[in-house]
């Protein structure tokens, strides 16, 4: 039984004087990873709903032609605030949240390296988030899209100072993601137990941890180009305004810089949960961990060489254009790897289609589906005939939701006994996968087609041309699917919380560390930890004590 | 040494963050609307001379982790004195400059020279600022009483992150004031 390493003495940490009665306050002032993280989880929710809202108001106004629900100006900024909350207000801290609520717990550690600073980074994010809706009262929200290009985002083209509230929102959520990255690294390379080497990192954990340094290295050049942009908008200064001097092309190289690596920081710690959802419910090991872990450190390294692949329509030359397809198509490889590792993992194991698991699978079907279109924009004379057109806006919902939720809700599903320490009913659990997968599809596939037949994207209507109407109509028809189902999910998780069934320590017969603990752990995780002997240390704790007492499984699955 | 590999981390990020400002730099450059004119109104001796001073600060602080080590706290307070005494100066020359600039009517907003030069070497100047105060509180604590035992990895922290400031104002001085006049 190995020592335990508590980062900061017990009554050094707020919130530990305060009795449970204290509500609120005891969440505002706790420096505890496990209640900063379910804060993070949230906060998504809470933005997930606004940006839904913003969603269904956008397929509202597209499910008849020549619509005058919105006026084009609304339109913009709805569409513009659907994507950066979705980005930067929902996906970011979701990812963020497992991240600080789970790294500590399966490494065998007690918090994360830097209490305080894990606080800081959550309210200083809520913070950012917060200031980028008060644009709505001060004059109008952000309009020129979530990447926001120049010159749309100079004050000629958007006098409204929602841009500068993006700026500042941005920079202040971006600074919360950099310091909690910073967090995780140390946190996973100094705090693990003795006996647990980086080759026994539970999967989830080594993504978490390629993840954080993706984000300190794609985070600053965002950082940079917002403060170039409130520079520009505030003093004047000539950073993207073209009569200034400036050009509007460095926007777009120092936004995809930090732009396309952001895509990869909201997948890979999906990728880690869907690998430990896998492994769970096949009742196996991951197929081929190195290969795992492997190509988790090559998409990490080729995000930062794909960036033109962007800006393929701007005309920067024949030579760039080529080397940056090659790139693009390169990613597809190591993706593929983890998609075999995870047929190989499920190949033979027993499996138990769980919630989470659903969602795990299905993560294979639509993810791949976003992969291929993607890989289709890597060839650069099709991404010029179907740039800025639906298929885009397809694509990216594909690998989003497809991808990085699908993988966050299976998550959710499989972590909410732990965290909460009550049951979601598996009955209302595939209720609502097959409510979001029915509606999700019946959104997003038509647009594929949509694009191709040549439908632009963040145009507020369309004329009556053939096909355009029943297509629209059916994508609005399963927005609403959507809706409803997210609506559910909130519901169903209210209601397990308020009056579910108490979960066991370990509902799933699970492998990591964190199913060593109660249900929902103590404020100290551990008294002791065993020793670590592979990537599966509770596996091998139950294998050692042949008369290890598994709990009843509550859903009877098996 | 959990704070270390922080400041590590930290510098890291940081540096990317200042990559990207020189990255703006350069690419304007190589604009069409790019002027030479405005770059040789900067003063080189006058900035060289107190980049020696912002240089020399390392080698100070240096002595100060080296005395600090040793147990000698007089000295570590004197050191550190000395490493924020050439901090201040050097922010007072970059101000001096600043104001000159200004009278000459090279403001943020003349071109895209003033543009990303203001932004640029204003960043750096902010890092200094930072560093100043951090050190600042560093002498405090070691009046205190804070570091009479050689145990704490505080100073070889706040250490990393101030030889950072000075290694980029290293290449900031370099590809601000030198390169042009060479390249261009």
């Amino acid at each position: 039984m190995g020592k335990l390493h508590i980062p900061e003495p017990e009554e050094a940490l707020p919130g530990v004087e305060l009795e449970d009665n204290q509500g609120l306050l005891q969440w505002i002032s706790s420096v505890d990873h496990k209640q900063i993280g379910i804060m993070y989880l949230w906060m998504a929710l809470f933005f997930m709903l606004l940006g839904g809202l913003g969603a269904l108001l956008m397929r509202v106004q597209l499910a008849v032609p020549r619509n005058d629900l919105l006026s084009p100006e609304i339109y913009n900024q709805v569409f513009t605030m659907h994507g950066t909350t979705m980005i930067f207000l929902v996906a970011t801290p979701a990812i963020l949240g497992f991240s600080v609520y789970l790294s500590p717990l399966m490494i065998g550690a007690n918090d994360m390296a830097f209490p305080r600073l894990n606080a800081f980074s959550f309210w200083i994010a809520l913070c950012g988030g917060f200031l980028l809706y008060f644009s709505f009262l001060a004059g109008g929200a952000p309009d020129a899209g979530w990447f926001n290009y120049a010159p749309l985002n100079q004050r000629p083209y958007s006098p409204s100072p929602g841009i500068d509230y993006y700026c500042i929102g941005l920079l202040l959520a971006g600074s919360g993601t950099v310091a909690t990255a910073v967090n995780l690294i140390v946190t996973v390379l100094k705090l693990r137990v003795p006996s647990m080497s980086l080759r026994e990192l539970p999967v989830f954990v080594w993504m978490v941890l390629i993840n954080s340094f993706l984000i300190l290295a794609a985070f600053p050049s965002l950082n940079a180009a917002l403060a170039m942009l409130l520079l520009d908008r505030q003093l004047q200064a000539h950073f993207f305004d073209i009569a200034g001097g400036g050009s509007s092309l460095l926007w777009q190289h120092l936004f995809w810089l930090f732009g396309h690596p952001e895509v990869y920081i909201l997948i890979l710690p999906a990728f880690g949960i869907l690998s430990e959802v896998f492994q769970v419910f096949s009742r196996k090991p991951i197929f081929g961990y190195a290969f795992i872990v492997g190509s988790g450190m090559a998409i990490a390294l080729l995000a930062f060489g794909v960036w033109i692949h962007h800006m393929f329509a701007t005309g920067l030359g024949i030579t760039v254009n080529g080397f940056f397809s090659a790139s693009s198509l390169l990613i597809g490889i190591p993706t593929g790897v983890k998609i075999f590792s995870w047929l190989g993992t499920m190949w033979g194991g027993s499996l138990r289609f769980t919630t989470a698991m659903l969602f795990a699978t299905a993560f294979l079907v639509e993810f791949t589906i976003g992969g291929l279109s993607g890989v289709s924009f890597a060839i650069v004379p099709i991404d010029w005939q179907l740039t800025d057109t639906y298929y885009v806006v397809a694509h990216l919902h594909y690998v989003f939701v497809g991808g990085s939720l699908f993988g966050l809700l299976a998550g959710l599903f499989y972590w909410f006994p732990k965290m909460s320490g009550k049951i979601i009913p598996e009955k209302q659990g595939k209720w609502f996968f097959w409510l979001f997968v029915i509606g999700f599809n019946m959104t997003f596939l038509i647009q594929h087609a949509l694009g191709v037949l040549g439908m632009p994207r963040r145009v507020y209507t369309y004329p009556d041309l053939p096909n355009y109407t029943w297509m629209n109509m059916l994508s609005t028809a399963g927005a609403f699917i959507m809706g409803f189902s997210v609506l559910y999910l909130g519901f169903i998780i209210y209601k397990s919380i308020k009056s579910g069934k108490k979960a066991p320590d370990d509902p799933w017969n699970a492998y990591t560390l964190e199913w060593l603990t109660t249900s929902p752990p103590q404020l100290q995780n551990f008294k002791e930890v065993p020793p670590v002997k592979s990537f599966r240390p509770l596996r091998d704790l139950k294998q050692d004590n042949p008369n290890w007492q598994l709990q009843d499984d509550p859903w009877k699955i098996d | 040494m959990e704070n270390r590999l922080m400041m590590f981390l930290v510098i890291g990020t940081e540096a990317i963050f200042f990559l990207s400002l020189i990255f703006a730099f350069v690419y304007f450059a190589f604009e069409p609307g790019y002027d030479n004119h405005t770059w040789q109104l900067l003063n080189i001796k006058s900035t060289g001379i107190f980049s020696v001073l912002l240089f020399a600060s390392s080698f100070t602080f240096w002595r100060a982790e080296k005395s600090y080590k040793k147990g000698e706290v007089k000295r570590l307070k004197r050191w550190l004195f000395a490493t924020i005494g050439l901090g201040t100066v050097f922010l007072f020359g970059q101000g001096r400059e600043y104001w000159s600039l200004l009278h000459e009517d090279l403001t943020i907003s003349k071109n895209n020279f003033g543009t990303s030069f203001y932004t640029l070497t204003g960043f750096h100047g902010l890092h200094v600022f930072i560093g100043l105060v951090i050190l600042a509180i560093v002498l405090k604590l070691a009046a205190a009483g804070d570091f009479d035992e050689p145990d704490s990895s505080v100073i070889n922290t706040v250490g990393i992150y101030w030889h950072f400031v000075d290694v980029v104002w290293l290449v900031v001085f370099t590809v601000v004031y030198v390169l042009p006049g060479v390249l261009l």
